[in-house]
């Protein structure tokens, strides 16, 4: 389970001066912030623009394109079920289904208790081992009742 | 007594127990007192029998799957006294499926171990690199333009013509960038690749600075292949180690580093402007061509961008010669294709082979059919943008100009298998939602059009003024198809339009049925 530091303005400078000697250090950048601190926090933004002479719009029209840039903390574990074309033919729909009906949340959502965000992905490459899932930073194949299950239920401890 | 095992790191392999197997392996060994040594390789691509464990033996590799952590101590005791299993598969090279391949760009994946350069040399590696040294950067461009090599991400392009022409634009600086960015739904060949024999891509971009006079590569890969971005970047590590990267390499003047690039999940970021514009720290919007990436690429120097497989096909090509590779396939499509068999299928896995085999053959008799049991109605070859094809186009050689002329594309090269309880109206309907959901938002036909679809679609399913909303369906499609800046807008029509011209039964509409000799 990945553990994720409270926002500080001081560390984000610290983050920033690792990348700034590289070419087009912004994405890597705001990788690092994600990876620290669970997601981009919208007070990052001056502190990144600021960094690398950029304006805030421009800084956060990158942060708002990628779908791996989220503004606020997700759930404790992030389960994300693929949803793809592969998947879909492997029955990758009725255990989504499932999944968001056990844990009482539409794709997309967190639970009310913060523990489990349930989010789509499309493809993980795993797709003649279909239908795929990942539990933070675990991959896990070959995905059937029994299987999703389980990983819902790990999840939820 | 001691035991060498071979045990895939391959994340398809893992996503099915690979490190639980590996580590039961080790954990009964250890108990009995066995010395064992336990490498982590790629993966053969025989997905259905990974986790796939191989034993080292005088005569070779034994394999042994698909195994599961609890057959740890039976597989053992079959080891030891080299006695049959009910999971044993006899010599892995022999196995049929692999036999019957043409592994030019995979020979080495699953075989060698990824994180050490030595394994990589000791297995041919490196032999193209020093022949692009010797014969100079015009003549290694004139290889691979002579061997026929055309982009494996998608488009086709012939490669050697994108390094020709940067090659000959004069400027300070060039670069070199890899799309790793497999975004298609039915692929994994790059993953594998990157994963599995991570040293071929090095050495493939490194010749491809060589030719063209570019000092630094980039290599931009998904987020969602954290497997592939750590491999990759130990594999660069051990490159620079080995005298492969950095200065003066193979004991030349020539000089080349490589750089890993982590995506943020956006799929229009395959497309190769967009890519560019992600490395730069930008948004991922496309940009309008010209100019052409060779001439004004990324941070506006030339540069030469190709997909993984194109990379990696290119040592063998430099080392054996133009002809070798040409030699293999058919029409303007030569050499061989990693094809990836994905989805609804009994044998999934990455078959290489040379251009001009049937797409009947691929998924009926390689594929082995569905492994619901059910029969195969439709497959969609080429990704989310790739036509969906009935059993009467089975017929089809894999070949860029078959495919086109049947009004699809074989893309990145995979193939996802559907059984009789797909709803093509709904497989059509999400090619919008994907395009409506991944457009970067910069041509009007893409980023309206598909949200456009969506409505449709749900009009036409609901039974809303059938007919018309049918025309403007084809109507839209047609926008889309010639007013979209890139692929993602212009080829989403590819499903849409296939599913309802062979499977017009699921929009509502009277079939229309293709004869298989059309």
């Amino acid at each position: 389970m990945p553990t994720f530091e409270p926002w500080s303005a001081e560390r984000t400078a610290q983050i920033i001066s690792e990348y700034r000697g590289s070419e087009g250090p912004l994405l890597p950048i705001l990788h690092a912030i994600a990876h620290a601190f669970g997601c981009v926090p919208e007070d990052a933004v001056p502190v990144v623009a600021h960094a690398l002479n950029l304006s805030r719009a421009e800084v956060y029209g990158v942060v708002t394109f990628y779908h791996d840039f989220k503004p606020a903390p997700r759930g404790r574990r992030v389960l994300k079920l693929c949803r793809a074309e592969a998947c879909q033919a492997a029955g990758g729909d009725a255990l989504t289904a499932r999944a968001e009906a056990t844990l009482g949340v539409s794709i997309g959502e967190t639970t009310p208790d913060r523990r489990v965000t349930l989010e789509p992905v499309y493809c993980l490459g795993l797709c003649a081992t279909a239908p795929s899932a990942m539990l933070d930073d675990r991959v896990v194949g070959r995905l059937d009742e029994t299987r999703l299950d389980a990983l819902v239920a790990e999840a939820q401890r | 007594m001691s035991l060498r095992l071979f045990i895939p790191r391959d994340a398809g392999a893992v996503a099915v127990g690979a490190d639980e197997v590996a580590a039961a392996l080790l954990a009964a060994a250890t108990k009995r007192n066995i010395d064992i040594e336990i490498i982590r390789t790629g993966s053969r691509g025989l997905y259905w029998l990974e986790p796939m464990v191989e034993l080292s033996r005088p005569e070779g590799r034994i394999a042994f799957g698909p195994a599961t952590a609890a057959d740890a101590e039976s597989l053992l005791d079959a080891m030891l006294a080299n006695a049959g299993h009910s999971l044993r598969l006899g010599p892995a090279e022999g196995i049929s499926w692999l036999k019957r391949q043409t592994r030019l760009t995979f020979a080495r994946c699953g075989v060698i171990d990824p994180r050490s350069f030595e394994d990589y040399r000791a297995h041919g590696g490196t032999k193209g690199l020093e022949r692009a040294l010797s014969l100079g950067p015009q003549d290694t461009v004139e290889r691979v333009f002579q061997s026929g090599l055309r982009g494996r991400g998608g488009a086709g392009f012939p490669t050697g013509i994108k390094w020709r022409t940067v090659a000959q634009t004069q400027a300070p600086r060039k670069h070199i960038v890899c799309n790793a960015d497999e975004g298609d739904s039915g692929t994994f060949a790059d993953r594998m690749i990157m994963e599995g024999d991570p040293f071929l891509l090095i050495e493939g971009m490194t010749i491809a600075g060589f030719a063209t006079g570019a000092s630094k590569g980039y290599i931009y890969i998904r987020s969602e292949y954290p497997h592939a971005i750590t491999a990759m970047e130990a594999a660069i590590a051990a490159a620079r180690r080995g005298g492969m990267l950095g200065n003066k390499i193979a004991g030349s003047d020539f000089a080349f580093d490589i750089e890993v690039r982590a995506g943020a999940g956006a799929y229009v970021c395959g497309e190769e402007t967009s890519l560019l514009e992600s490395i730069e720290g930008k948004r991922g919007i496309v940009r309008a061509k010209p100019p052409l990436p060779a001439h004004h690429g990324l941070f506006g120097r030339p540069t030469v961008i190709n997909n993984v497989l194109s990379f990696a096909a290119v040592p063998l090509i430099v080392e054996r010669g133009s002809a070798f590779y040409r030699d293999f396939g058919i029409g303007k499509s030569r050499g061989t294709m990693p094809i990836q068999l994905a989805g609804n299928v009994k044998y999934g896995g990455l078959f290489e082979t040379a251009f001009g085999v049937t797409l009947g053959e691929l998924v009926d008799d390689i594929g082995g059919g569905t492994f619901t049991g059910r029969p195969v109605r439709a497959v969609q070859v080429g990704g989310p943008l790739g036509a969906y094809f009935p059993r009467a186009l089975f017929d089809t050689p894999f070949d860029y100009e078959a495919f086109a002329a049947r009004d699809g594309l074989i893309g990145h090269g995979g193939i996802v298998v559907f059984d009789d309880s797909v709803n093509m109206a709904k497989q059509a309907r999400f090619a919008m939602e994907f395009c409506a959901i991944e457009s970067c938002g910069k041509c009007t036909p893409c980023r309206i059009g598909s949200t456009r679809g969506v409505e449709v679609l749900d009009r036409i399913i609901a039974g809303t003024d059938r007919a018309q909303n049918l025309s403007v369906l084809e109507d839209l499609c047609n926008t889309m198809k010639f007013g979209s800046l890139c692929a993602l807008g212009g080829f989403t029509p590819y499903p849409v339009m296939s599913a309802l011209t062979h499977f017009p039964e699921d929009f509502g509409a009277a079939p229309r049925r293709l004869q298989a000799a059309e």
